[in-house]
């Protein structure tokens, strides 16, 4: 599993037919997924939006390969996907961090465990420490940095084993308001300067309509995907003041839409309940 | 009952006077910037004058009740020197007389010089009689025997210092309180007052001197540094053996369901049971030599490394394991820079409470067994009264087993110095 990744030309993960049901303590089974199928080329932005319950860390976890799906599969570069794996990396919403290593061994862990010389090591995390901002922080010890930074810490150490996909799986939730702003734009430099798949797991409606070149809104109870967008936002946002594209009228009225309909998928659920 | 209540004015006492003393010369401390401390447990902080006075009224309340130099304020010590008494006798012709009772109450370390004089009588049938006794002890003292007609059967002691006396009758007298024995003789104790015997309780100057003299010469052809190095010894050896054991054995135990369920209930099994209760058990076994303690202590410091290991790996939270997985890592690599140092501050922890149970257990399986060990140079001490030694080996034992958990913490925060903070 952690063998070299071969470059090809596009690096393409295809989400095929993907089903996933529990089996509940009193015998019932739950599904979490139905017949989820998603196809994404190199280099794009998806950002999965969806009430809790909707499955969407679930699909995460099958294709970072840490749950087996009970029907269908996922592939990356037409090479099936068995378990986690160096070439999909991971970005988690906080914890994730090893509290007894420094800054700089935290980015450096993945070329670490792959035995890179650690000459190479210094100098990939000198340019990563450089690109997510942390300059001079190397040596800090991560439990004294304040909870955005460890979030670039993360986003670093991801980023350090130069991974084909990256999942983020809603990591800014743990952030203020205006961090988590900042880390936005942090996301979207990161995805243009490297180029690389990313998708993220949100359920801050604004975030994955800024996020997301193409957004997937997932429905609950079997989670399902319930519409997909494809957005200019995150394309903007590179150019652009992030404030300034939130305030467009067209991202203010998707915003509207996507909302509304999340509000009826939870109502819905609650009738169900009642 | 006298030293609780004492000991109980001393707390409030002290309460008050440094309630007054902050008030009076700190207004400002007042100013508290939380309001709410009553319940808040964190607000809540051992106050070190609480601290210091607890120590000084222990050791105050030591010196006073013991006769110490080193206190000002004593509780009244027993009687000693020179006391008197009279007695009132019939003899058998009716008449009645009376006579006195010289008594000497020599102090407990020596003797008063010269025995209480025998003043000249001037008195029919009754003499003058004189005893002397120690501090603590009772006499009798037989004072029809110099009496004239003293044997005659209807001879009889009727009052003590003019005051009607029956038999089994205790009265007071001067310093000290008389009773009439069944076959008229009279049992003079002195006032013992308020203080210990040294053999209950000696004096803290007499426990130091023990102390100073026992580091020197040594107690019973052993040195006080080698009696108390046996015992470390013998509690480093046990617990290094048990947390080689019990460490790769939680860590399987959180790493592996057959060996969780193979070992769980061994492990929970032997968990309830005090190591003291397995001596007997060990010494059937192992002897009474150093491998039957050693083996005791490792089975004291086993289990609980073993818990301490497997709640190590189980409080890994799943997501570092995800990230050092989806990182690349193998199952080895994340063992060794993942799980292992994740589950250090549970081990920590662990160790301090093994360390803690193994000095208690190793000074009870010295009481039980051994040549050596702070344990044994105590109950041989026992056994001989020396009770300054007793309370020398108790002190020791005390500040030992603080001083290593205070080590243990200076070692945790260098080794884990994340813990608290994740």
């Amino acid at each position: 599993m952690t063998q070299e990744v071969k470059k090809n030309a596009s690096t393409s993960l295809d989400i095929n037919d993907v089903s996933m049901s529990f089996e509940l303590p009193n015998g019932d089974t739950a599904e979490a997924l139905k017949d989820i199928t998603i196809n994404l080329r190199e280099g794009e932005l998806l950002s999965i939006l969806g009430p809790s319950g909707c499955g969407k860390t679930t699909l995460l976890n099958i294709i970072a390969g840490f749950l087996s799906p009970t029907k269908g599969s996922v592939s990356l570069n037409n090479r099936f996907v068995t378990g986690p794996s160096a070439e999909r990396g991971m970005v988690f919403q906080q914890g994730a961090l090893f509290e007894w290593m420094n800054v700089r061994k935290n980015i450096g862990f993945g070329p670490n465990m792959q035995n890179i010389p650690a000459e190479k090591v210094k100098q990939r995390v000198d340019i990563l420490l450089e690109t997510v901002g942390l300059h001079g922080f190397g040596e800090k010890n991560v439990y004294e940095l304040s909870g955005g930074m460890q979030q670039r810490v993360s986003l670093a150490r991801c980023l350090a084993n130069d991974p084909d996909v990256i999942l983020m799986d809603e990591p800014l939730g743990a952030l203020d308001a205006l961090t988590r702003e900042k880390m936005q734009g942090l996301i979207l430099k990161l995805w243009k300067e490297t180029g690389k798949t990313i998708i993220l797991i949100t359920h801050s409606v604004e975030e994955a309509l800024l996020l997301g070149e193409r957004l997937i809104v997932m429905a609950p109870r079997p989670g399902r995907i319930h519409k997909e967008y494809q957005l200019p936002f995150a394309e903007q946002a590179i150019t652009m003041d992030i404030r300034e594209v939130k305030k467009q009228t067209n991202f203010t009225t998707t915003r509207e839409e996507i909302l509304s309909m999340i509000w009826e998928m939870e109502e819905e659920i609650m009738g169900r309940k009642a | 009952m006298l030293i609780l209540s004492l000991y109980i004015a001393c707390f409030i006492i002290l309460l008050i006077v440094y309630k007054t003393i902050v008030k009076r010369f700190s207004p400002y401390s007042k100013q508290k910037i939380n309001t709410v401390t009553f319940g808040d447990e964190s607000a809540v902080k051992p106050n070190r004058t609480a601290s210091v006075l607890s120590i000084l009224t222990l050791f105050f309340i030591w010196c006073a009740f013991t006769g110490s130099s080193l206190s000002p304020i004593h509780a009244p010590g027993p009687f000693t020197g020179n006391t008197s008494f009279s007695y009132t006798a019939k003899n058998s012709n009716d008449q009645i007389d009376t006579a006195q009772v010289y008594i000497r109450v020599n102090p407990v370390d020596g003797t008063l010089a010269s025995p209480s004089p025998s003043n000249k009588n001037t008195n029919t049938f009754t003499k003058n009689d004189s005893a002397h006794v120690s501090a603590y002890r009772s006499v009798l003292i037989r004072v029809k025997m110099n009496d004239i007609g003293g044997n005659d059967k209807d001879y009889q002691i009727i009052k003590i210092n003019n005051h009607d006396i029956k038999i089994k009758q205790t009265l007071k007298v001067d310093n000290g309180v008389v009773s009439l024995s069944k076959k008229g003789s009279l049992s003079f104790t002195p006032n013992k007052g308020w203080q210990m015997e040294a053999i209950w309780l000696p004096p803290p100057e007499a426990v130091y001197a023990r102390m100073i003299e026992i580091a020197k010469n040594g107690y019973q052809n052993v040195g006080l540094f080698e009696n108390i190095g046996w015992s470390l010894t013998r509690v480093i050896a046990g617990f290094l053996l048990g947390c080689i054991v019990g460490i790769p054995l939680g860590y399987a135990m959180g790493l592996s369901s057959w060996f969780r369920g193979w070992f769980d209930p061994i492990v929970e099994f032997m968990r309830p049971i005090p190591p003291l209760a397995l001596i007997p058990l060990v010494i059937i076994w192992f002897g009474i030599w150093e491998s039957g303690k050693i083996s005791l202590l490792f089975l004291a410091a086993l289990w609980i490394m073993t818990i301490a290991a497997r709640a190590g790996v189980s409080g890994v939270n799943i997501s570092k394991i995800h990230a050092a997985y989806s990182l690349g890592a193998s199952k080895l690599q994340i063992l060794i820079h993942v799980i292992i140092p994740n589950s250090l501050p549970e081990i920590f922890t662990g160790a301090r409470v093994a360390m803690g149970v193994c000095w208690g257990t190793v000074v009870a399986a010295e009481l039980v067994a051994a040549e050596k060990g702070a344990g044994k140079m105590i109950i041989v001490a026992s056994k001989f009264q020396q009770t300054d030694i007793v309370i020398m080996g108790i002190i020791l034992i005390g500040v030992i087993g603080y001083a290593i958990d205070i080590l243990m913490r200076v070692v945790e925060k260098k080794l884990v110095p994340w813990k608290g903070n994740s």
